[in-house]
């Protein structure tokens, strides 16, 4: 009985959660005369998406990193494989002509939003239901497609030590990259060029007949996604198997004597932590509004790494909250690092194009140097029990007064 | 044949310049167990020093200050970024270098304000030459000279002197080295001397042949040197040099192969197909020597 | 010894490059018993409990559970060539099994370690109830989407049955490496039979143990084996512990067997004093 009155404090949580966020994008809407910030250009936005995107990353990396121990360094080419299976199925067919114009039109001309319009109708209701399908079971195939890469990578690579990983990991999704780029493809990945037209968070937004937005959904969608993928990654870690996976991040040869198969587990974790990276980058693609394999850098899985350890390796909710701070700090509140500033005729040394990110690397190795446990450590934010932390250091209070 | 010459010169010179950057992957990698990731971004800031030096110091001032300086920054990345975490776990080490790295590359992103940096010519190195009708510079001829001739030194050292023999005896068992009396950390640190001056030399011959430096343009060169590393046995010098040439005559030869099948793209994913395949067949590498875990 | 045979070991030979660290080594674990192999320091004790549970491959010899053949070997590759041992044509023939330590776990072998190998980051609770995921009905389907909870609620009730029966239960949410290093050796033992071994291997249980600790041991060990029904083969230094509870002896010296018997026999025989007193 217990357990169940502690899971619909969550749901009620989450349900506020997103009320909370469709609010905030909507508010300006009905409301005239609101802050700069609160308009759907702000960079408010761009944070809340874009956090909402990558946290997604950092958790399923985390997954990997922090509960298996598994040190890989892939999460860029399997949010390529995702991004690009979604773009190539979502993208309508009477746009495919203009974005593969380099390779004269796409090799296959199926496109799932035309197939549920085909079915549903391409008005009000049914538009709505064919976009809706449509990007569910292009995410669902994106996740599908990077598992299954990882699954193949899986075999030869998961037998490897730890930093043997790390390299064949990061080599996989370079040459993932090389692949995605070859022009020899063309017709399928559109070579060196992006992929675009696809429905994007935007498309979420509803409009009237006339083509004014009644109700912004942008935000809240990546927000939704987010949240029932990392609710299903943290039902995994609380699992059975989720506790298989730590006993393997603690002592392998122990595990392994305890009956646990490190190979089918290490792919376990590898596979699910691919799917959620793809389904990631299938999010990211609807972010940036394009897919393009440059985008999917080595650098990318290092900031993605990096957020994961200021948020404590093992800990989903600091992975969450590193995302945000991480995102907001390097978007939108250390913006200022990077342009040239005057305290009256004083002017600011150090500020200029590109001082933000060294600013933010130190920070980084600070971290990393001298707070290794990150935000977190290996704890879960957990509002109940803050709350009990609090009510037990104000009763010893109490006792030491008294 | 003039092109198979020439195909074959700059796969030999490419393949040295790797082989001075993978010499300091595999030394460090011997005794830490650590993939310095911030390797071939030291590489690449030895780069730029080339630039900014010269610019304002007569050459051959400029270059030997170029290598102190990169010697320096070896030594202190080291002191600063490794050292404290000995006894922290491997993967944390592993960050921590993924760390610098970053900071590597935004620093010279800032300095650099993003924009590719010409690299200075060279009085010698950057003449051309004619060999057997292909022009030439001589950059690519004498790096392979060069890179015996330094790792024909670095063995005696390795091999007859004291410090030697503390990084052999370091590689093989650190905590046993440790009870033993040797200066573990003298040793890392002479490691990371080594392994940044090399990664200098190699910068001025890398960049010499090629137009431009940006922040980035460490990270691959310094991959693929890793690749290199692990290729020829990861902790044996003579592997990781036969690793990098291999790999650097087989990256100009996809490079060079007709336009039409547009196969350049894959000159670098090349490097790392290879990677997965020595991992999956023979981890140890050609010269490496396997090692068992203890239960 | 009328009861059958539950371990097997039949020219076990295991060689690293040059090094015989186990060699020829014969032996018979019954079942029900409690098995002892003794030996100096290096005599290759822990390589032949690295053999019978999968972490090597033993370079030659076989190796049955329960009538059934598990471990075979012969040497291949590098080793052939440079085999030091004997009966490397014995098992030429066959076909070689090398099952991976977890296999071996299944069918009924648990283990314990010399240097205490737990969790750390976990409960003493969630130490034992890792343990029962292999036995486990579930895939990971029914694991993330909460089709497994009868499954789990068993495994939770069975653990804290197993954790009261050790006298664990009280420090069920400590982690597990801040237990005291007696308890810690309790708890290697309890997650060990939380995987339902039929053969449990002990690999020094007594090791940094006080007297009385090691006198307590003594009947742990056999109450675990009257109680579970199992066959218990043990590695041990502890001389007083070994001739207190053992079946029978098996001594070996630089990986060769020198003396086999119960053990008022093996205490008397002067080829195991000299190995013990290092008399040459």
């Amino acid at each position: 009985m217990k357990v169940k009155k502690k899971h619909t404090r969550e749901i009620a949580g989450i349900i506020i959660l997103f009320l909370f966020v469709i609010l905030l994008e909507n508010i300006s809407g009905v409301i005239p005369g609101m802050p700069a910030i609160l308009q759907p250009t702000s960079p408010l936005f761009t944070v809340l998406k874009k956090a909402a995107v990558y946290s997604l990353v950092a958790v399923s990396m985390n997954l990997l990193n922090g509960f298996t121990g598994l040190f890989s360094l892939g999460q860029a080419g399997f949010m390529l494989l995702g991004a690009y299976t979604y773009a190539i199925l979502t993208v309508p067919t009477d746009q495919k002509a203009q974005v593969y114009y380099l390779f004269g039109g796409c090799a296959f001309d199926f496109s799932l939003p035309d197939l549920f319009q085909g079915i549903f109708g391409n008005t009000g209701v049914g538009s709505a239901v064919s976009l809706i399908l449509a990007t569910l079971i292009a995410l669902i195939l994106a996740g599908c497609v990077a598992g299954f890469f990882a699954y193949l990578i899986g075999i030869p690579v998961l037998r490897l030590k730890s930093d043997y990983l790390a390299i064949a990991t990061l080599g996989f999704a370079e040459i993932l990259r090389a692949i995605f780029q070859w022009q020899k493809l063309g017709p399928v990945t559109n070579g060196a060029n992006m992929i675009k037209g696809f429905p994007t968070f935007s498309s979420f937004n509803i409009t009237d007949t006339t083509g004014n937005t009644i109700l912004r959904l942008s935000t809240f969608v990546p927000f939704f996604i987010t949240t029932v993928c990392i609710i299903l990654i943290v039902c995994l870690i609380n699992s059975s198997y989720g506790r298989a996976f730590k006993s393997i991040r603690d002592d392998e040869i122990a595990a392994e004597a305890m009956g646990i198969g490190l190979f089918k587990h290490k792919m376990l974790s590898f596979v699910i932590s691919s799917f959620f990276a793809g389904v990631g980058g299938a999010m990211f693609a609807m972010y940036v509004a394009n897919a393009q394999a440059k985008a999917f850098t080595s650098v990318m899985t290092y900031e993605i790494l990096l957020i994961v350890v200021i948020g404590g390796i093992g800990s989903v909710s600091g992975s969450v909250l590193a995302t945000f701070l991480y995102v907001a700090c390097s978007e939108w509140w250390l913006r200022f690092l990077d342009s040239e500033m005057y305290l009256g005729s004083f002017k600011v040394p150090l500020l200029r194009n590109g001082f933000r990110m060294v600013v933010f690397s130190i920070v980084i190795m600070v971290i990393v140097l001298f707070f290794s446990e990150g935000i977190m450590g290996d704890n879960e934010l957990n509002l109940a029990g803050l709350h009990r932390r609090f009510q037990r250091k104000h009763s010893a209070a109490k006792k030491e007064r008294e | 044949m003039e092109y198979v010459i020439s195909v074959l010169l700059s796969g030999i010179s490419v393949g040295g310049q790797y082989a001075l950057i993978a010499i300091g992957y595999t030394l460090v990698y011997g005794i830490l167990r650590l993939i310095n990731f911030a390797h071939g971004d030291v590489f690449m800031v030895a780069g730029l020093l080339g630039i900014y030096m010269t610019a304002t110091l007569p050459i051959s001032v400029s270059l030997p200050l170029v290598i102190i300086i990169t010697v320096f920054l070896g030594f202190a990345i080291e002191r600063v970024a490794y050292k404290p975490l000995r006894e922290a776990p491997r993967m944390s080490v592993m960050i921590s270098a993924i760390g610098v790295s970053y900071l590597l590359q935004n620093t010279a992103t800032y300095v650099t304000g993003g924009q590719p940096m010409t690299y200075p010519v060279i009085p010698f190195l950057s003449d051309t030459v004619n060999v057997a009708g292909t022009q030439t510079k001589w950059v690519v001829i004498l790096t392979p000279i060069l890179v015996l001739v330094l790792v024909i030194a670095l063995t005696q050292l390795i091999n007859r002197t004291k410090v030697g023999m503390a990084m052999r005896a370091v590689s093989k068992d650190f905590e046993t080295s440790r009870l033993m009396g040797i200066k573990i950390n003298s040793v890392i640190s002479a490691t990371f001397i080594i392994g940044s001056a090399l990664a200098a030399v190699g910068s001025i011959l890398f960049f010499t042949n090629y137009p431009a430096i940006t922040p980035m343009a460490g990270s691959m060169p310094g991959l693929k040197a890793f690749v290199a590393a692990v290729f020829g046995g990861i902790g044996s010098i003579p592997g990781a040099v036969i690793g990098a040439f291999i790999i650097g005559i087989c990256e100009t030869i996809i490079k060079g192969l007709p336009s039409s099948w547009d196969v350049s793209v894959f000159s670098d994913a090349f490097t790392f197909a290879l990677l997965i395949v020595i991992l999956v067949f023979k981890p140890q590498g050609l010269f490496g020597e396997a090692a068992t875990d203890k239960v | 010894m009328d009861n059958k045979i539950a371990l097997h070991l039949e020219n076990v030979t295991m060689q690293f490059g040059g090094v015989v660290s186990v060699n020829n080594l014969s032996l018979d674990v019954p079942e029900n018993k409690i098995i002892a192999l003794i030996g100096p320091n290096g005599a290759g004790k822990t390589t032949a409990f690295n053999c019978i549970t999968g972490v090597y491959r033993p370079t030659n010899g076989l190796i049955t559970f329960m009538g059934e053949p598990v471990v075979r070997s012969h040497p291949t590759g590098k080793d052939a060539k440079n085999y030091k041992g004997e009966n490397a044509d014995k098992y030429a023939k066959e076909s070689i099994l090398s099952p991976t330590p977890d296999q071996i776990t299944k069918l009924g072998i648990a283990r314990t370690f010399q240097n205490i190998r737990l969790w750390k980051s976990m409960t003493v609770f969630d130490n034992v109830l890792v343990a029962k995921h292999m036995r486990a009905k579930q895939n990971v389907f029914s694991a993330v989407f909460r089709g497994n909870l009868h499954e789990e609620k068993r495994m939770r009730e069975e653990t804290m049955e197993l954790l009261k029966e050790q006298g664990l239960d009280s420090v069920k949410d400590e982690l597990a490496t801040s237990l005291p290093y007696g308890l810690q050796r309790r708890l290697e033992i309890a997650r060990a039979l939380a995987t339902d071994p039929k053969l449990l291997l002990l690999d020094e249980p007594a090791a940094g143990m006080n007297p009385q600790e090691t006198l307590e041991l003594a009947d742990f060990v056999k109450e675990i084996r009257d109680k579970y029904k199992l066959t218990v083969f043990l590695i041990e230094h502890h001389m007083d512990l070994v001739m207190n509870i053992s079946d029978y002896i098996y001594v070996i010296d630089f990986g060769s067997e020198i003396a086999r018997g119960v053990p008022e026999e093996v205490q008397s025989n002067q080829k195991v004093i000299e190995a013990y007193l290092g008399v040459a």
